[in-house]
């Protein structure tokens, strides 16, 4: 029966490999990178998993675990807490419901798709930050790692591919 | 596929999609009652991330490291190209620091003549932490560092974070080996200050921008661009006298200060550790052993 068991641990394995490299992901952003501009504006990575993982395979990431995700984010991060569960459920939604615009074409569509997903996911966060606060929050640094998560997201969706491959139990 | 569905599928595909829908709907519900749960039971919310944070602590501690090393590698370069210019900068203010010297020396004479005339009470006895700063704020909405000490290290809350420029923050969560400093320039920050020249006090209110308001000012203060800010001691739970940044712009009552810490650089904290269990301090009422 020992193959048996390896098998399942295997499947078990690649099974959860979106999930953990999501969160290693979300770990390396906390660390400080003392880039000059970069450091208070570093972008916000679990938005690009949610969009990315409600693209190109929503199985692999269901919602509950974008809700685990949005909670560990929530407690590494210092942000009002539940407001990172929130916008990053919402984002998933919306992407989820509009994936078949994605699939299978270029990668500057899905690209754009995430500019807008990312957007609206900052307005969001802020308008509630606001709320939370009950005062005016300024919303350059918002701003600024929106513009920063643009940039960064190529690299994040190859990393992810490379996960999905092991998901998939091709590498 | 078949063409006619069997017709058991045709009942559960709706059934599925009500499924669907509910658990989001319940999700989402679950986030507003995370915010909720914020909102009102701080405490609870603070021990579940100190715990998070406690625990991965010594991981950030390593990895930050090397991150550590890379960048001090980057600066040397950097400064060699910089050297005669650093040189002949720094022997212009060695000379100016001298004059100071003597100044300060002469002053500190005088102080204490002044105090035993007086017979003054001496301020509290301070001792300094020094503790690596192991991880940012990942939101764009909060401005906090994570420090590698912890209340075992004799950090306590409340306690002033200081870089070798200035005032940097404060610790608002205390774990066993890691702290959350909340810095001077995030929304939540709130600091009792005063102008060195004309001994006004005001409360130094950060905005989540790089520059930080003073309110509460008295009516007639007229802070001028320049003038430098300190902490006032209020609350008892910094000293008084610590360096805080200079006042950047007066534009129609709102008061701008440019603070001394470089934000980009910061690598090290001194918490000071404050013999006066102020009003900010910590509410169970433990000071640091």
């Amino acid at each position: 029966m020992k193959p048996a068991v390896w098998q399942r641990l295997d499947g078990w394995a690649r099974r959860l490999a979106p999930f953990l490299s999501a969160l290693l992901l979300l770990f390396v952003g906390t660390l400080p990178i003392r880039v000059p501009y970069l450091g208070p504006v570093a972008p916000d990575f679990a938005i690009m998993v949610a969009f990315y993982w409600a693209v190109h395979r929503p199985a692999a990431m269901p919602a509950w675990a974008v809700f685990l995700l949005g909670m560990a984010s929530d407690m590494l991060g210092g942000s009002p807490f539940g407001v990172g569960v929130l916008v990053l459920l919402v984002a998933y939604w919306t992407t989820r419901s509009q994936r078949r615009h994605f699939i299978g074409r270029p990668f500057w569509i899905v690209w754009w798709g995430f500019s807008t997903v990312s957007a609206v996911a900052m307005i969001l966060a802020w308008i509630v930050v606001c709320l939370l606060a009950v005062r005016f929050v300024d919303p350059t640094p918002a701003l600024f790692s929106y513009l920063v998560g643009l940039g960064f997201y190529p690299l994040v969706s190859q990393f992810f591919t490379g996960a999905q491959r092991v998901a998939d139990g091709r590498a | 596929m078949a063409r006619n569905p069997r017709p058991i599928m045709r009942i559960a595909s709706p059934v599925r999609a009500w499924a669907h829908r509910f658990t989001y709907v319940l999700l989402v519900g679950g986030a507003f009652a995370l915010m909720l749960l914020g909102k009102t039971d701080a405490g609870l919310v603070e021990r579940l991330r100190t715990g998070v944070t406690d625990a991965l602590a010594p991981i950030m501690t390593a990895v930050e490291r090397p991150v550590a090393a890379f960048e001090s590698g980057v600066e040397n370069v950097k400064s060699l190209f910089a050297l005669r210019r650093q040189n002949a900068e720094l022997l212009a203010e060695r000379e100016a620091l001298l004059q100071w010297q003597s100044v300060a020396r002469r002053l500190e004479a005088e102080n204490r003549a002044l105090r035993t005339m007086l017979a003054m009470a001496p301020d509290p006895r301070t001792r300094y932490v020094t503790a690596r700063v192991i991880g940012s704020s990942a939101g764009a909405f909060v401005r906090e560092v994570l420090i590698a000490a912890g209340a075992r290290d004799g950090i306590a809350k409340g306690q002033a974070a200081l870089t070798g420029d200035g005032l940097a923050g404060r610790v608002t969560e205390v774990g066993n080996r890691s702290a959350r400093v909340l810095l001077l320039t995030d929304i939540n920050s709130r600091i009792p200050v005063l102008l060195e020249t004309n001994r006004h006090k005001a409360i130094l209110a950060g905005d989540n921008s790089n520059e930080p308001r003073l309110l509460f000012l008295p009516p007639g203060a007229v802070p001028a661009p320049g003038d430098r800010i300190v902490t006032s001691g209020d609350g008892g739970a910094f000293p008084a006298g610590l360096p805080v940044g200079i006042v950047g712009s007066v534009d129609e009552g709102v008061v701008t200060v440019v603070p001394f810490v470089d934000w980009d650089r910061l690598e090290y904290l001194q918490l000071v550790d404050y013999e006066l269990t102020g009003f900010i301090g910590n509410p169970d009422g433990a000071p640091a052993p």
